[in-house]
């Protein structure tokens, strides 16, 4: 996100050395696997009616629009040295909310529908406010803090639907989920866009540049004038609101809310494509780009073990292997491993002592 | 005081040591012996055919300035970096390291000057750590605090109970335990990585003895320290380093200390002589206003009251012994630490100072002396560092522009000469010395009208020590307050106008500069204050065992 004003040629050169050039790897690697069991794998079509292309390219996309938005969420809050396991049941809160008050309207209408996700993101970023409040005022550990607040939301879920997995019929919210924009899923456009605007945002503000000093050394942060508590709210509430909307994308495509399945261990897919992105679970440095594409390789994955017809009894374990391959690549040592290699059939180079 | 009885502990010493260099030199192998190691960093020669011979017996000292290769030939030796030429012979074997844990196996063993140890274990716990005693059932904890204590009486620290947490004693006793943790491996060379640079007088005293006890036991010791009243009292050989060159080895004895200079920094010691104007020029004029001024300024447990007043031009040096509550005082001033009670009044105006984002408002700026803690952000860029604070004053949502942030950069680092140049490099690259001009740099950036400088010559070269004294006379010669927080007493009297003298956390004097101030002024002053010498003593409490020790040498 940083480099968008070099040459793509440079692009190309920072990004080999990412960490996240094993993700975009295995990405790759998991598309030839399922062109080798079947080559039309790749294959999109195009509707010529409505314009409408279709493939399992489109589906990986939209599937992972939900994954995405959490990601680039917990990608910021773990950038400070948080973690955010609430961003499960907030998708089930924000779904409850949304497909409760559709119910109740009953009308329809575009009215409803827009009310409906006005509401459902407001009570995310309420939810987000009481997490960044705790960790940052209250000076709770993050971990127990969402922890409590995964808890507390998969409940609040049920409460509000009365226990019930809630349908409700609109067609404006179901066409988020279903629809299309110039031939690509309604879901990805809108993933796409939140994601820029959120990246735009950290890195054309300094806000990117104080989460990853409170993240690297939260003291000298302090110490430079740099206030935590307003920055810690801001990730949670942000964390919190985009898993609102990911809670919108994954009710909308069925427009139903299951209070116990909707969201359930997905902060477990957020946290991976952001280790898997190359931001370390430790705070600091982070890199949206790799998060985004971290979260298009969980969804990959997961239609791999599909198309694969893999049993769903091996499935975790099939994910577990995957996710631990790119994880040992891109760690120090391996990767130092490979640098030692590298230098040892290039030539040094030779440069002044620069005095 | 305490620079008096060091005096005397070293011309005692030298005698001793004269003896046992004659004894035990010609006759016996060098232990490590490296020779022409070449290590090169993408785009640095870090070093180049430097050679390093340490024989039993003896405290040899790595000199050189900030960037000259020492930590870089330390590393080299236990393996932490890969040497691309030359060879380490230890025992007469060849051997490379894989790490500092296989070098500790082979018996090198190193302390580094942030101590790495377990503050959350004991004191016998850390001297243990990995060399527990096991009986039947695990680990025998009887046994292993016993094993513990022998080992902290074999370095005179029989006074120091190893179930105490290490949490709970000084700095410099920590740095002692690493030794007997060191010496608990059976280690037959031990590496101390500048271990002075956070003591004072009295607790270096202690060390030496630790290190003189140990030499006579045959054990070779790799000092690294930036003062040359220290290398002279302790060291028996030294080799110096220049940009990662090998300039030469030397008998202590046979060089001269402008001689040492010179060869470390490749220039005329006459050049150094003029360090520093000698600023004894009064700022304060009739009628003129303090830029700061606290009145009761003061947080429990932490600094009595105070009173305090800084003028514009003028430079105020905080004196103090290690603990006296130096420190204390310029983080209250900054607001890094929330006072209780005072009055502070900013270019006439009733002020509160209660964080550093307010310290930072009212044109106040605090580098600390903890860089690596509390200063530097390492895994961000020169650049990013050097911006941060100017960054924070103006809010997330006005960044500074590309153009802003390239011509702040270029500003300090031709300014303060930070090397490399690079803006781009991370800062944890860095030398300490660059590192702490860049964090000078990042509080020059945000114009300050006072700038509070917490030891910002510690534990770095004399050359960059020169250039940053130098940045504060011009400072204050353009107008800035500076309060400034030195150890090094020397440092404090020839840079200040007034000298604040703190002791046991509160204020006990001030002194207006002149012809005939001198470190001893200062000395005498802490020395007196109170009804006896014991008090002294008491301040910073030490086993009884070290005071005994400097004696008997």
């Amino acid at each position: 996100m940083s480099n968008t004003s070099s040459s793509s040629s440079s692009f190309v050169k920072t990004s080999v050395k990412q960490p996240y050039i094993w993700a975009i790897a295995a990405l790759v690697l998991l598309l030839i696997i399922n062109l080798i069991k079947d080559p039309s794998y790749l294959g999109i079509s195009v509707n010529a009616v409505t314009g409408d292309l279709s493939g399992n390219l489109i589906d990986i996309l939209r599937a992972s629009a939900p994954i995405m938005m959490i990601a680039v969420g917990m990608t910021l809050v773990i950038a400070t040295r948080g973690i955010d396991l609430s961003v499960g049941s907030v998708m089930a809160v924000s779904g409850a909310v949304s497909m409760e008050f559709m119910h109740d309207a009953g009308d329809g209408s575009l009215g409803s529908a827009l009310m409906a996700i006005a509401l459902a993101l407001g009570i995310s970023a309420f939810l987000g406010l009481i997490n960044g409040l705790l960790v940052s005022i209250v000076g709770l550990q993050p971990f127990i803090t969402t922890l409590i607040m995964m808890l507390a939301g998969r409940g609040l879920a049920k409460v509000i639907t009365s226990g019930q997995n809630t349908s409700a019929s609109n067609e404006f919210f179901r066409w988020i989920a279903n629809g299309t924009v110039l031939g690509f899923p309604v879901v990805f456009v809108i993933g796409a866009v939140i994601v820029a605007i959120v990246a735009l945002l950290v890195r054309r503000s300094a806000l990117g540049l104080m989460i990853e000093s409170i993240g690297i050394n939260p003291k000298a942060a302090r110490m430079a004038g740099i206030r935590p508590v307003g920055l810690l709210i801001f990730v949670y509430i942000l964390s919190a609101v985009l898993a609102g909307v990911a809670g919108i994308f994954s009710t909308a495509s069925v427009m139903t809310v299951e209070v116990a399945k909707t969201g359930f261990s997905s902060e477990m897919d957020a946290i991976l494509a952001v280790v898997i992105g190359g931001t370390s679970l430790a705070g600091g440095k982070f890199s949206l780009t790799g998060s985004v594409i971290g979260a298009l390789l969980i969804a990959t994955l997961d239609k791999t073990i599909v198309f694969l017809a893999i049993p769903s009894s091996a499935t975790p374990a099939f994910k577990a292997i995957v996710i631990v391959a790119i994880c040992l690549l891109q760690s120090q040592r391996v990767r130092a491993l490979f640098s030692q290699r590298r230098a040892r059939t290039s030539t040094p180079r030779k440069e002044a002592v620069s005095a | 005081m305490s620079s008096r009885v060091g005096e005397s502990t070293r011309l005692k010493d030298e005698a001793g040591r004269r003896q046992n260099e004659q004894a035990d030199m010609a006759a016996t192998e060098p232990i490590v012996e490296m020779t022409d190691i070449s290590i090169e960093f993408p785009g640095v020669k870090a070093l180049q055919n430097v050679q390093l011979k340490l024989y039993p017996g003896e405290v040899h000292t790595l000199m050189g300035e900030n960037g000259a290769g020492k930590s870089t030939l330390i590393k080299a030796l236990t393996g932490v970096y890969k040497i691309d030429s030359g060879s380490i012979l230890v025992s007469g074997g060849p051997r490379q390291f894989s790490g500092t844990a296989d070098a500790q196996s082979a018996g090198i063993s190193t302390v580094y000057q942030e101590v790495n140890l377990c503050d959350n274990l004991t004191v016998g716990e850390n001297v243990m750590l990995g060399n527990e005693i096991r009986g039947a059932f695990g680990i025998n904890w009887k046994k292993t605090h016993e094993a513990a204590h022998e080992a902290l009486v074999g370095l005179g620290l029989g006074d120091l109970d190893p179930r105490q947490p290490l949490s709970s004693i000084s700095l410099a006793l920590q740095q002692l335990v690493a030794i007997s943790r060191a010496m608990v491996a059976k280690s037959k060379v031990l590496i101390l990585d500048e271990p002075t640079s956070s003591l004072d007088a009295n607790e270096v005293e202690g060390l030496f003895a630790v290190m003189r006890r140990l030499r006579d036991q045959g054990v070779a010791i790799l000092f690294v320290s930036h003062f040359l009243d220290q290398v002279y009292a302790i060291s028996d050989r030294l080799t110096v380093l220049r940009n990662g060159e090998f300039v030469g080895e030397h008998l202590t004895r046979e060089l001269g200390r402008s001689q040492l200079i010179s060869l470390m920094i490749g220039k005329d010691f006459e050049t150094l002589a003029s360090l520093g104007s000698n600023r004894r020029r009064d700022a304060r004029e009739s009628g003129e206003q303090p830029f700061y001024s606290a009145t009761d300024l003061g947080r429990k447990g932490s600094i009595e009251p105070v009173d305090i007043a800084v003028y514009p031009g003028e430079v105020v040096g905080l004196a103090g012994l290690l603990g006296s509550g130096r420190t204390e005082l310029g983080r209250l001033m900054y607001g890094a630490d929330r006072p209780d009670t005072g009055e502070v009044t900013i270019g006439g105006k009733s002020t509160e100072v209660h964080s550093p984002v307010a310290g930072l408002a009212t044109k106040i700026a605090f580098s600390t002396e903890n860089r690596r803690d509390e200063g530097i952000v390492g895994d961000l860029t020169v650049r990013e560092n050097l911006i941060l604070a100017v960054q924070a004053r103006r809010g997330w949502a006005r960044p500074l522009s590309k153009r802003e942030q390239k011509e702040l950069c270029d500003k300090y680092i031709v300014e303060l000469n930070v090397r490399p140049s690079d803006p781009e490099r991370p800062i944890k690259n860095l030398s300490g010395g660059n590192q702490q001009k860049v964090l000078l740099g990042r509080w020059l950036a945000t114009n300050p009208q006072l700038l509070i400088l917490d030891e910002p010559t510690r534990g770095i070269d004399i050359g960059a020590k020169a250039e940053i004294q130098e940045a504060i006379a011009t400072l204050a010669e353009e107008g800035m307050s500076v309060v400034f927080i030195s150890s090094e007493l020397e440092e404090v009297v020839r840079l200040s106008e007034r000298i604040v003298v703190l002791k046991d956390h509160r204020k006990i004097g001030e002194i207006i500069n002149g012809p005939d101030i001198d470190a001893d002024t200062i000395v005498d002053l802490i020395a007196s204050d109170g009804a006896d010498a014991a008090g002294v003593q008491a301040f910073e409490p030490e086993p009884a065992a070290f005071a005994a020790e400097g004696s008997i040498n």
